[in-house]
């Protein structure tokens, strides 16, 4: 029984959880191994449906863990197909050993991540702990704003991923429940637009090819591991951008809509940044409008890319602006902060050396309030008029206590 | 759905293709290549095969050699089912989707693992792969020890056998506790096929490997595996140490269809006492002492009531 095609609106109303369950469906996946978990689970029950009413083909597996899911993940993309899953949290710490096995193997799989806070103490919000942890993994990690965004991407991540001279697995991020669970308009591809885009998948070093029989996952001891790392690294380092970059081309003669690998957000003659992630960065974009209102000027760098980490387009994004405020929402546990240390380490050879300091906000799904941003476009205006920064390098914001700075 | 290979005689078996090599770096005298290659060479078919880690994986494919002639995958210790299950998942998919390079093959999936892989750390993912139907093929390498890493105990691990985390010792007769009932708990799942098999009863072993693969479904096989290091045996006793468990009723061969239709399929003509199975390997010596005598009275005991228990099994059919 051939599979349906699904007519869509032009724009649909859908949260992030249901554009990505849209896009997988239009991507028409081989093999779906998946777990629920909230709030990644309306991701795997919209495919579920999907499969029910005859708009997939391909085989939905549902297994007893995450770690089975990327497990089986692996399995079906060394057998050669495309592959997809979704998970948050506990569930991708579960998975993290898988992570690292299904980058080190060089497989194509798409994994929808949903981000969510990282027990204890249990909480089911979003923040970023569960897209830090995995940031190490050798995945490329693409970051959705808003369910557009969510829907947008997946595409863009079959496309890099699947590309043979890429060869490497790839998450999409969005924010739980901010954007998972937010209901937007969502401008959407027809079914063929939208898999002549990612188009067939080609495979390479298949286990189902009999004729040319494979061995996936082997020994490396100090012999060989490091030059298999060294050039997984390599590929990331210098491949995986140029073509991301194509993907967003492409795509943005499709759809109209651009991406870009850093997105800079009244940038050209801004005097003090944020710099941030997720939803954060629409709120972020809106607070720098009306700052410029208020004679500070303002403006906003998102990270589209995670990893591989963009250092020089993050370098240049930042290069005529005075005072930077990197906003990092996972607990840096006794660090300054992925965002910040990153950020410092792009600036730190080149001739501009703004101002930096960190920022630790919504752990647990706390609210990233504009009041919150102006007060940090005021510091670092007020950073700038002084020449130096005039706080701690490291400030908690929206937590309940006495002021926690660090640094 | 393909032709059952025909095999007349040991030297056949012995010699028919190879598609897992000479050429790996187990022990000599290990079990787990003998096994190995009577489960492969009990087909024609084409294989997607799975190890987890452990001995057989880390001796057969050490960058840039590979032992196997067949598509192979090792992921981790826990998940080496789960990976074939994914590529059986992918082969379902791709024969719906009408994208299959060959589709005229009958492709078999078979995951290897040794008891701590199955019995311990690998469980669930085992139990998932049965429960969810793959049509794959999940076989235990029983060597009832953690030997990749030196002999740690596992839940395999027979009760009085020292091992490196539960050594004999001066207030300590080794492993305290009884070897956990694998193939019940398979047959459990309700599976169209559970059994155990020894690499010394190959008949048996190939009647029930190629049963196993013609059924449609998960399948679970539990296969005596003596480790010539952690078991302490010279090496050129592998069989004959295989011999003794089979004919001692230590490790009894049967099969369990559909989760309950018990068959016992080898009686030994002459039983042997479980003393001169035990007396064979070093990792019971010490049970050997005056102090300890009763252990091995008690194993006879228990090994007499689990022969009872599979022939009352067997007689009432449920």
């Amino acid at each position: 029984m051939a599979f349906d095609k699904m007519e869509l609106k032009d724009i649909e109303v859908w949260d992030g959880n249901f554009a990505a369950a849209q896009a997988l469906r239009q991507c028409q996946i081989d093999v779906v191994a998946a777990y629920p978990i909230t709030p990644s689970t309306p991701i795997v029950e919209g495919y579920g449906k999907f499969k029910a009413d005859n708009y997939v083909e391909g085989e939905f597996v549902m297994v007893e863990s995450e770690h089975a899911a990327m497990s089986g993940c692996i399995g079906a993309a060394a057998a050669g197909g495309r592959v997809a899953t979704a998970t948050s949290s506990q569930g991708y710490a579960l998975m993290v050993e898988t992570l690292y096995q299904a980058s080190g193997m060089r497989l194509p799989i798409v994994l929808n991540v949903v981000n969510r806070a990282l027990a204890a103490p249990l909480n089911v919000n979003g923040d970023h702990s569960d897209m830090y942890l995995g940031r190490d993994s050798g995945w490329i990690q693409l970051d959705a704003y808003c369910p557009q965004d969510a829907y947008d991407l997946n595409f863009i991540a079959f496309k890099v991923s699947e590309d043979h001279g890429v060869r490497l697995p790839c998450m999409v991020h969005q924010d739980g429940f901010m954007t998972s669970h937010t209901a937007q308009g969502v401008h959407t591809l027809s079914d063929d637009v939208a898999y002549g885009f990612v188009g067939d998948f080609k495979p390479m070093n298949d286990m189902l090819d009999f004729e040319h029989p494979v061995t996936h996952g082997v020994q490396t001891e100090e012999d060989w591991h490091f030059e298999h790392k060294a050039r997984q690294h390599n590929d990331l380092m210098t491949k995986v951008l140029p073509k991301i970059q194509t993907a967003f081309d492409d795509f943005e003669k499709l759809s109209g809509r651009k991406y870009n690998i850093v997105e800079s957000y009244d940038m050209d003659d801004a005097d003090v940044c944020v710099i941030c992630m997720g939803t954060s960065v629409e709120t972020s974009r809106e607070v720098a409008t009306e700052m410029r209102a208020k004679g500070i000027k303002a403006g906003v760098v998102g990270l589209r890319v995670i990893r591989p980490f963009p250092f020089f387009e993050i370098a240049e994004a930042l290069k005529n602006v005075k005072a930077i405020a990197t906003l990092d929402r996972s607990s840096p546990n006794g660090a300054p902060g992925m965002l910040f240390n990153e950020t410092a380490g792009a600036l730190f050879n080149t001739q501009a050396r703004p101002m930096l300091s960190g920022f630790i906000y919504g752990l647990g799904g706390r609210d990233l309030t504009k009041a919150h941003l102006v007060n940090i476009y005021k510091e670092l205006q007020a950073n700038v008029d002084a020449g130096k920064v005039t706080t701690q390098l490291q400030q908690f914001i929206g937590v309940r206590g006495p002021k926690l700075a660090f640094l | 759905m393909s032709e059952i290979k025909k095999i007349k005689n040991l030297k056949e078996f012995s010699t028919s293709a190879d598609r897992f090599e000479g050429a790996n770096l187990l022990c000599p005298g290990c079990a787990h290549s003998i096994i190995v290659r009577e489960v492969l060479n009990a087909t024609n078919d084409d294989l997607i095969l799975s190890a987890s880690t452990g001995c057989l994986e880390v001796c057969t494919a050490v960058y840039p050699y590979t032992s196997w002639d067949a598509s192979w995958i090792h992921i981790g210790f826990e998940n080496g089912s789960t990976a074939v299950a994914g590529a059986e998942s992918m082969y379902k998919a791709l024969k719906t989707k009408g994208r299959l390079k060959q589709p005229d093959r009958n492709p078999k999936f078979v995951s290897f693992a040794g008891d701590g892989a199955s019995y311990d750390i690998g469980f669930q993912w085992i139990s998932g792969c049965m429960e969810r139907g793959h049509n794959m093929m999940h076989v235990v390498l029983d060597n009832e020890v953690y030997a990749n890493t030196g002999g740690q105990r596992s839940s395999s691990t027979p009760i009085g056998s020292s091992t490196t985390t539960a050594p004999a010792g001066r207030v300590s007769y080794g492993e305290q506790k009884n070897k956990k009932d694998m193939v019940a708990i398979m047959a459990a799942h309700g599976i169209p096929y559970s059994a155990q098999v020894a690499p010394n009863k190959w008949k048996d072993m190939v009647k029930k490997i190629q049963h196993g693969m013609e059924v449609e479904g998960p399948v679970f096989i539990n296969a005596i595996s003596p480790c010539t290091t952690e078991w302490k045996f010279d090496p050129k006793d592998t069989m004959h140490i295989t011999d003794l468990a089979t004919d001692s009723l230590v490790f009894p061969l049967y099969e369990i269809i559909d989760g309950h239709e018990l068959n016992i399929t080898y009686r030994p003509k002459d039983i042997v006492p479980v003393e001169e199975y035990m007396a064979a390997q070093g990792r019971f010596k010490h049970l050997f002492k005056d102090e300890y005598k009763y252990l091995i009275k008690e194993w006879q005991e228990r090994v007499d009531a689990k022969w009872a228990y599979l022939n009352r099994r067997e007689e009432a059919r449920v």
